[in-house]
């Protein structure tokens, strides 16, 4: 029962993934890719915890929490970038 | 009273999975910047805490105890989600993006 829904949300991870690809090439102005880059670390972290439940490691949890303050670091810096043309004032 | 909690555990799997497709879904098809920043932060974080739940209910029932360092991941996105769509917002503001409506409101960070 676990094993059918895992695999039901690995795929549609990825397609999530693909989603926020086509976002983050597409995306008119640079905001917009930074949304993407920002939905796309989300769903690595959800993919990653997937993983680890299917593998049955705890060792996948210090990854996704790396993997969530890198990129909410990533996604401050680019967003003061934008505003004051300097990462830090 | 085991595959109880399965279906509970596949339940929430289903569930979160759910809330970031249409997250990622709303990222593609909303038509404005300022559209776009509401469903990521909101549908997807939903979905990742609805993933946590489900994992931290499966390695407390693998191993037998309460595993609770899960729910560091859960704090931590629900802190800086807002945050960070409130910096995307700023900057868009700053940009000077138009709306839907093709209205541009320039204003300075």
């Amino acid at each position: 029962m676990i094993t059918v829904a895992l695999n039901v949300g690995f795929a549609v991870m990825c397609l999530c993934l693909i989603l926020n690809l086509i976002r983050l090439l597409k995306g008119p102005s640079t905001p917009d890719r930074i949304l993407a880059l920002d939905t796309m670390y989300i769903n690595t972290i959800a993919l990653i915890l997937l993983f680890g439940v299917r593998l049955e490691r705890e060792i996948f949890f210090e990854a996704a929490l790396l993997i969530a303050m890198m990129g909410f670091i990533g996604t401050v810096a680019l967003a003061n970038y934008l505003l004051h043309g300097d990462i830090i004032d | 009273m085991i595959s109880l909690i399965e279906y509970v555990i596949a339940a929430l799997i289903l569930i979160g999975v759910s809330f970031c497709f249409v997250g990622s879904l709303g990222l593609v098809k909303l038509p404005d910047f300022y559209m776009r920043v509401h469903v990521p932060t909101k549908a997807t974080t939903l979905g990742i805490g609805s993933l946590l739940i489900a994992s931290t209910i499966y390695f407390s029932i693998l191993r037998g105890a309460p595993a609770v360092h899960e729910i560091l991941i859960v704090v931590f996105l629900f802190m800086t989600a807002p945050i960070s769509a409130h910096m995307l917002m700023k900057a868009g503001l700053h940009e000077g993006l138009p709306d839907v409506d093709g209205e541009v409101e320039k204003r300075r960070g």
